[in-house]
């Protein structure tokens, strides 16, 4: 489904993802974890098209495409969602409009038809209720004046209505209750089939107890440096990433 | 207006309005070619004479306009406080030009083709048959009304809607009695020049106690070039007396600058109410400046009886000049004044609007919402008065002014000015100014949504409550407008 080869992206010069590599089957969910500034969510956003980073060599393909050549709209439409870890706000736009508007162009890319507004909110009922998302949220602007929790809950709403091939939450389980990780990644459980796949970003084992991921990868200054199963993940979370960042440094020392 | 029904059903209408983005900028910029009836250029005491003579006006008519024009020549030009705006020549604009077709006209026969077709082409068909239902038209081009529709059905009501040309001669005292009474020709520079060389407008007149059933709309049209379009529109609601009006406008795409100087004024009496709509898309100009609409009008309403209201509401997209500032003077007790406003500015494009609220009344109330959304490197101004008079007793006053800007070329300017002589007055005044980000595009981006969408959505958002303003054919109508005076501003 997605193919990362030798992946290197750039912002304002300074290069961030130095060849970068990664592979995502149908079916599968991948954890990314990695220390604070290691390019996490730069990965995240070069997927998402996001044109402040430059790919500077390498490949990304997504269902047989190559998304660099798309725009992020067209990448959307192809079914690439990113779960923000920063949720933006939209004054003066409804959730309602705002997601109406994204399912019908979406549809439209697929060359189905916009839905009527009765099936519109048939699915927005639907959806809400699968991912415990409160109306009084979503009858509001877009995700303006929002907790963070309640930001974070929103994005996996907005997951739920676009029924994506692959969805990147970028530390989804940040600022979540105990309650809210639940519900969140029940909400994720639900949606994932064999024919979608998820890559979490997360900072926590914990998130991973309910989001069970078939790969853990290790990202470090620019690069996949490990890639293991959901075991490393409980290695991690007890020694740190000391121990993985000497293992690279003096790799790269030689 | 098919076109519009189209329009009411958002969800079949994407196609066609992304089609229309891709298209041309401006997409009413194209001219008729027909046959005019046009004087030379220049003005003087003889081509207000002519202007008069083409008329067949009667000749206290011509008495107030020589008056108008007498004043004018005394006045210095005016100075425009954050404008900038190259002299303008006066002698070099003609004042006077009519499509040519029968003196008059009693059935749509006998409009000529290419006119019909102009206006089908703006979206206004003028046969009844296929008009919106609910809305009179009475279109003017260049100097001079084309067709009034529906009046047949109106004057069953008592309700005039004709042409002020037809005024003037159909309704001498009506005219008399009210011309010149809330905008006097001494009012402003271009009032007075306004009052010299007026060609043509509508008439408005809502007997007691009658309710308009439909929308009455004015379309305005430009089309023959270096003329300059200075029409009067005057509405007048006797007690009782409910209307709600609309203008629209557009003009061709031409490198000069033409000069638009209009005066509207409006009179409602004892417990009358008055909505007057604009939806104002003169020729911006284009990418670089060139060209366009200097758009100087005074709009203005009094509140003459008790109870009364006056509500303005205005989407300006258009011109690349437009300085204006509805207005209402609240003289009877409990009357109340509104103005809502979108001004969008893009490119080189300059606005400097607002509104003047004159509490002269007791118990009068009103409200000012302004958003401004400036993008390229245009500027936008708020300016608005809000003035108590010494007798306004318990007067009130909100006002609410926002500006949005997109990209960091572009300027938002507020002037709010108080002038309040009486202790009992609550005068409230709020103003935000924000920016469409480029992480809120990225972020629609990410759902799916195209930029020129999402800044159609967040400009619709911010602008809703002027929008809500609108007569809901309209509304639809505007929200497009708002999204395709934007194209390419972001990004
Ligand atoms: N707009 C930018 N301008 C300059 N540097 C940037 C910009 N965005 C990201 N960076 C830098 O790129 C590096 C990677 O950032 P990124 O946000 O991808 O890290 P991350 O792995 O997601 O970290 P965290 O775990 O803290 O979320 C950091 O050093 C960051 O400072
Ligand atoms: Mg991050």
């Amino acid at each position: 489904m997605l193919k990362i080869v030798n992946l290197k992206a750039a912002i304002n010069g300074k290069e961030i993802l130095k060849g970068l590599n990664l592979e995502v089957k149908p079916g599968e969910v991948h954890a990314i974890m990695g220390p604070n500034g290691s390019g996490k969510s730069t990965l995240a956003a070069v997927l998402a098209g996001r044109e402040i980073f430059e790919v500077t060599e390498g490949q990304i393909m997504f269902e047989g495409k190559d998304l660099t050549t798309l725009s992020p709209e067209d990448r959307a439409r192809e079914g690439i969602f990113l779960g923000f870890q920063y949720p933006i706000e939209i004054p003066g736009v409804s959730m309602n409009n705002f997601m109406k508007t994204a399912v019908n162009e979406v549809r439209k890319y697929r060359g189905l038809t916009p839905l009527t507004a009765g099936e519109f909110l048939k699915m927005m009922r639907e959806k809400k209720e699968l991912v415990e998302i409160d109306s009084k949220l979503t009858n509001r602007s877009v995700n303006e004046g929002f907790s963070g929790g309640e930001k974070k809950k929103n994005e996996i709403f907005q997951m739920a209505m676009l029924e994506p091939k692959l969805a990147i939450l970028d530390e989804t389980d940040s600022g979540l209750d105990i309650d809210a990780l639940r519900i969140v990644a029940n909400g994720v459980n639900k949606l994932k089939s064999s024919e979608n796949a998820v890559i979490v970003i997360t900072h926590y084992q914990r998130l991973l107890d309910y989001i069970v991921p078939d790969f853990v990868h290790v990202l470090y200054n620019g690069q996949i440096v490990r890639s293991a199963g959901k075991e490393l993940a409980y290695e991690l979370e007890e020694k740190g990433y000391d121990w993985i960042k000497k293992e690279v440094d003096q790799l790269e020392a030689n | 207006m098919n076109q519009y029904k189209e329009e009411l059903n958002p969800e079949t209408n994407q196609d066609q309005l992304l089609q229309e983005m891709t298209q041309s900028d401006y997409k009413y910029g194209f001219v008729t070619d027909i046959e005019s009836d046009t004087i030379e250029k220049g003005l003087s005491e003889e081509t207000v004479r002519l202007i008069s003579g083409k008329k067949n006006e009667p000749a206290w008519m011509l008495e107030f306009r020589l008056k108008a024009y007498r004043h004018w020549l005394t006045l210095p030009l005016p100075t425009w406080p954050h404008l900038t705006i190259p002299e303008i020549d006066y002698q070099d604009i003609i004042y006077y030009s009519a499509p040519k077709q029968k003196k008059s006209l009693s059935s749509l026969d006998e409009v000529d083709p290419e006119l019909l077709d102009t206006f089908n082409k703006l979206g206004i068909p003028l046969d009844e048959q296929k008009l919106l239902t609910g809305v009179a038209v009475d279109a003017v081009m260049d100097s001079v009304s084309v067709k009034t529709t529906f009046k047949k059905n109106l004057a069953d009501l008592g309700i005039i809607f004709c042409s002020f040309s037809e005024a003037v001669q159909e309704y001498p005292d009506l005219v008399k009695k009210y011309m010149g009474t809330v905008v006097p020709y001494r009012d402003n520079y271009y009032a007075a020049l306004n009052s010299a060389v007026f060609s043509d407008g509508s008439f408005v007149y809502i007997p007691k106690g009658v309710r308009c059933p439909m929308e009455l709309s004015t379309y305005f049209r430009i089309n023959a070039a270096n003329t300059g379009q200075f029409e009067r529109t005057l509405i007048v609601a006797d007690d009782n007396a409910y209307v709600s009006y609309l203008e629209g406008c557009t003009a061709p795409m031409r490198d000069e600058n033409q000069l638009h100087a209009a005066i509207v004024e409006i009179i409602a009496m004892d417990h009358a109410s008055v909505k007057y709509s604009t939806v104002q898309n003169w020729y911006p100009g284009d990418k670089e400046g060139k060209g366009g609409i200097y758009n100087f009008v005074t709009k203005r309403g009094m509140c003459k009886g008790v109870h009364s209201k006056i509500s303005w509401t205005q989407v300006e997209t258009g011109s690349a000049v437009t300085w204006k500032y509805p207005s209402c003077i609240l003289r009877g007790d409990h009357s109340v004044g509104e103005f809502y406003s979108v001004a969008v500015t893009n490119n080189y494009q300059q606005a400097d609007t607002g509104s003047k609220m004159i509490h002269i009344g007791k118990n009068t109330k009103s409200t000012i919402v302004s958003k401004g959304i400036s993008a390229g490197r245009s500027q936008n101004s708020y300016r608005g008065l809000v003035r108590v008079a010494r007798n306004a007793d318990n007067a009130r006053n909100f006002s609410q002014c926002d500006s949005l800007l997109l990209g960091d070329k572009c300027g938002a300017h507020t002037f709010p000015y108080l002038e309040v002589d009486n202790q009992s007055a609550i005068v409230e005044h709020e103003a935000t100014t924000s920016k469409i980000g480029e992480d809120q595009i990225f972020y629609c981006n990410q759902r799916g949504i195209s930029t020129e969408d999402a800044i159609g959505l967040i400009v619709n958002g911010y602008a809703k409550e002027v929008l809500n303003q609108l007569p809901m054919e309209f509304a639809v109508e505007a929200q497009k407008l708002l999204q395709i005076s934007l194209e390419g501003s972001v990004g």
